[in-house]
């Protein structure tokens, strides 16, 4: 089975732009086929690159950063900061007397900000009604389909300290 | 007028092939979403066979294409 067509004796242009209907259709069929197939090689190159990224992985290093002070926030109460750099915005939410969460507020799908829903206990997102579990930051509404990254949370001589970051987006 | 049953014949053999390369992107377009869903969610593990069979859909893509390159070849040109 020949894989290649033969060349042809004639210019390319003459091949390309046939004079004849009949030609014609062949000439559009195999032009688009050809296109389609470029398409795959980038779908293929996409590929290629996510896994490029995920074979070269930088482990990413964190500062301890001071949120807030323990009992500073009531029950259901929340808190912005920044973590890590100062371009990344957080949320931190007091789930119950003993009990705080801190997540990325950058909304999985489109990165509006999130914010904290006393009333049905969930983080909301207000751009497209995307909604998250305070528990684990787990997508439970809209279209969100990653669940918010998390902040590590220590408490150090009655200080709620920052100490890193799960599930951060690359 | 008469209609060359061999170049209709060609006509519909490459419209069957170009339906098949359009599924196959499809699914492509899909793994490639899906894959990227997955790392940017810290599954890296995902990346390796999305890569291994968005490769092999490509490779089905080329031989197709290779395929209605040569129909063409035949119907066109008598080769």
């Amino acid at each position: 089975m020949k894989w290649f067509r033969r060349p042809s004796s004639a210019p390319l242009w003459k091949d390309e732009f046939s004079v004849f209907t009949a030609d014609e259709r062949y000439v559009n069929r195999r032009q688009f086929t050809k296109f389609l197939t470029m398409t795959s090689f980038a779908m293929f190159a996409g590929n290629l690159w996510v896994l490029a990224r995920s074979l070269v992985r930088r482990a990413p290093v964190y500062p301890a950063q001071p949120v807030a002070a323990l009992g500073e926030l009531p029950v259901g109460g929340s808190k912005t900061f920044f973590y890590p750099t100062s371009a990344e915005p957080c949320i931190l939410v007091r789930t119950a007397a003993e009990s705080y969460a801190a997540y990325s507020q950058k909304c999985t799908h489109l990165s509006c900000a999130v914010y904290y829903e006393k009333e049905s206990n969930r983080l909301a997102c207000p751009c497209h009604q995307g909604y998250f579990a305070v528990v684990d930051g787990a997508p439970i509404q809209g279209p969100p389909q990653r669940a918010l990254p998390r902040v590590r949370l220590e408490n150090k001589d009655g200080q709620l300290v920052a100490t890193g970051m799960e599930g951060e987006q690359v | 007028m008469s209609v060359d049953p061999r170049q209709t014949r060609g006509l519909t053999v490459i419209d069957g092939a170009m339906v098949l390369i359009i599924v196959l992107l499809i699914v492509q377009m899909w793994l490639l979403s899906a894959t990227l869903e997955a790392f940017l969610a810290g599954h890296r593990e995902a990346a390796l066979p999305g890569a291994i069979i968005s490769g092999l859909l490509f490779v089905a893509c080329l031989v197709l294409y290779l395929f209605v390159d040569r129909v063409d070849s035949e119907v066109r040109r008598g080769e």
